[in-house]
């Protein structure tokens, strides 16, 4: 029994984090219409980079010059990839983040290498004993920031004079720009916010399973959580990130020995085509009404 | 040699229209049947033509066996496998990014038929392609309810659920964790161990599914896709059967992945292993339907070419500047560079390379005039 607890606390702590993820994608699709494919990639270039400057620079200067790097990056993505695709179908922009993806990964393995790197920064990963329970005080820690920064997002969303312009883009382009937002701008700076997030989500991931390409392929961990709760919601991030990861590792724990274990990889793909066949854009996505 | 004078206005124009000789007008049609051909100019008959020639007679006489094996076989099960996702992704608008696992399953399953069960060689590989058929459309079944990017990300759970079951179930895998060597292949009797058979084979499954495929797209049920693809609720409300027709998409998609993964395991491979069929490929599927051009069928194959050439034309390029870029990058490039062709060719030609070829068509039918 208070295994079973564990593994559950366990699994919701890893939720928390999948969350972080999810909401880098939930940010784009939601001031930008574009699914952004090339979110794990952004992830592992931030890890990637903020290991190589921690080689010569201090933590705190290592952080912010790769946050400088992560908006560069976003302002160039948004000159380049999205302003020439910008009257063109959700479908060709998606498939253009494929491309960005492909292109960052190359980019970051290029200049930082591909060999495994581990990242330190100053998070112990002995486990606490709380009334009997095991809890790994890295996940803690990890948990507490991606909350933090969902509640930090949130606020910005509802109640800066950005964010509002943020949504306002999101509603509608057209609306958004006759009434005098700067598109580029916006995306631009919604991109850098994601850039940011990934670099959190980088860094606390990076840490947890070490700097390699297969940090980009925590993304692909996160889409369940997507479209389980929503591509543009940012409530069912959080909400889709608990259920999956506790879901994920109870499955794994319980139901995996019975098939051979391994199943943690698309348990929560199918959870999520559950879900889905009932509420077809995820618990709290915005449905879409099509008229002809 | 006949000797006149100079030409009179009315000749001086025969002799260019003379010149024009990729041209439809005086091409009479008389039936229906040849109003609906394919090619209704007689160049593009005639390049047909040649192209069958060289592909059936020249290539396999002249070519080496590293060009034969190493390049045309991949070029050729790769768009085919292309072909289908072109079906999938370009006609019917179904984004799927999970497809390389059809083609694993089409793999596995013509290993088992012709391994285990001594079923024929060419009824393993179709037999493949069925049961590929079948898996694709038990995953199609979401796309009665789920649209767009829910859509693709389920088909990424096609992926991996597959990729699971084939390598945990005992009875596929056979016991041994990963690969499965083919055993050799015989027709009637007739071993295929040399490339030039092996190319013959893929060649002889490749050209009728592209035929097959052609008509496929130019009759009822590729403009059911195609409406289906442009406006789905006006093609509900038309009379189009949305799931029937969606249905239909994945289960022929999967069929020409399923054959494409068997035929790639037995002339190319040589062993069935599941990370030959990762979620990569299906990246690779998708690049070559975007820079070939979705909705096209010979996009398939120019998609095809240029993913299966693109690596050696790398290697030879890096060689080149071996010198000068960091080993790291080197390594990295065909990434950076696969990327950046996918915005490129998005940015400035989202019907990909057949639209430019139809372009380069449209002004040959007008040559030498302008417009």
């Amino acid at each position: 029994m208070v295994f079973a607890i564990e593994v559950v606390i366990g699994g919701l702590l890893v939720g928390v984090m999948y969350s972080l993820v999810a909401l880098g994608f939930v940010l784009i699709y939601k001031a930008s219409g574009v699914f952004n494919f090339a979110q794990g990639d952004m992830t592992l270039l931030a890890a990637l980079a903020l290991v190589g400057f921690l080689t010569f620079l201090p933590l705190w200067l290592a952080i912010l010059a790769v946050l400088v790097i992560m908006i560069a990056l976003a302002f160039a993505i948004e000159a380049v990839v999205l302003r020439p695709l910008v009257a063109r179908s959700p479908l060709a922009l998606f498939m253009a983040t494929i491309g960005l993806g492909f292109f960052l990964q190359g980019i970051g393995q290029g200049i930082w290498g591909t060999d495994p790197k581990g990242l330190h920064i100053g998070i112990s990963d002995i486990p606490f004993d709380v009334r009997g329970l095991m809890i790994s005080q890295f996940d803690l820690v990890g948990a507490v920031l991606s909350g933090g920064s969902v509640f930090a997002l949130v606020w910005f969303f509802q109640k800066s004079r950005i964010g509002r312009a943020l949504r306002a883009v999101s509603d509608d382009h057209e609306a958004a720009l006759s009434v005098g937002i700067p598109l580029g701008r916006a995306w631009a700076i919604t991109w850098a916010i994601a850039g940011a997030v990934a670099l959190v989500a980088g860094v606390m991931w990076g840490t947890r399973l070490g700097v390699q390409f297969s940090l980009s392929l925590i993304a692909l961990k996160a889409l369940p959580v997507l479209i389980l709760g929503g591509i543009d919601s940012i409530p069912g991030a959080i909400v889709a990130g608990l259920i999956v990861g506790a879901s994920e590792n109870l499955a794994e724990v319980f139901l995996g020995p019975y098939v051979g274990g391994g199943i943690q990889t698309f348990f929560p793909y199918l959870l999520a085509l559950l879900v889905l066949w009932f509420k077809p854009y995820g618990m709290f996505g915005r449905e879409i009404i099509e008229r002809v | 040699m006949i000797i006149r004078g100079c030409p009179t206005q009315h000749e001086h124009y025969e002799e260019e229209f003379r010149s024009m000789i990729y041209r439809e007008c005086g091409v009479f049609k008389a039936t229906y049947q040849e109003d609906m051909a394919i090619f209704p100019i007689p160049l593009d008959r005639w390049g047909l033509t040649v192209i069958l020639f060289v592909a059936f007679v020249m290539i396999p006489s002249l070519a080496s066996e590293y060009w034969l094996s190493s390049i045309l076989i991949p070029f050729l099960v790769f768009s085919l496998a292309a072909l289908g996702l072109n079906f999938l992704t370009g006609y019917a608008g179904q984004l799927s990014i999970g497809h390389a696992a059809f083609m694993a399953v089409g793999a596995y399953t013509a290993l088992i038929l012709y391994g285990r069960y001594e079923v024929p060689l060419l009824l393993s590989l179709l037999g493949g392609g069925f049961v590929a058929a079948a898996v694709g459309s038990v995953f199609g079944i979401p796309s009665l309810r789920i649209k767009g990017f829910y859509l693709a990300v389920s088909t990424l759970a096609a992926q991996f659920i597959i990729e699971w079951v084939l390598t945990h179930w005992k009875w596929v895998s056979g016991g041994v964790f990963g690969t499965v060597d083919t055993p050799p292949m015989r027709i009637f009797g007739w071993p295929i161990d040399t490339p030039v058979k092996k190319y013959y084979l893929v060649l002889c499954f490749v050209v009728p599914l592209t035929i097959f495929g052609k008509n496929l797209v130019r009759g009822q049920l590729g403009r059911a896709w195609m409406a289906i693809r442009d406006m789905d609720v006006a093609a509900e409300i038309i009379g189009i059967s949305l799931f029937r027709n969606k249905l239909l998409a994945f289960t022929v998609s999967s069929f020409y992945a399923g054959v494409a993964g068997g035929l790639i395991t037995f002339t190319y491979y040589g062993a069935a292993n599941i990370e030959a069929f990762n979620i990569m490929v299906s990246f690779h599927l998708l690049g070559m339907i975007i820079i070939g051009g979705m909705g096209s069928v010979l996009g398939s194959f120019f998609g095809g070419a240029f993913i299966t050439l693109l690596p050696i034309f790398i290697n030879q390029f890096a060689r080149a500047f071996g010198a000068v870029l960091k080993t790291d990058l080197l390594a990295c490039i065909d990434l950076i560079i696969f990327g950046g062709l996918i915005i490129f060719f998005l940015i400035v030609e989202p019907h990909g390379l057949a639209r430019l070829w139809q372009t380069l068509k449209e002004k040959l039918r007008l040559w030498p005039f302008p417009y």
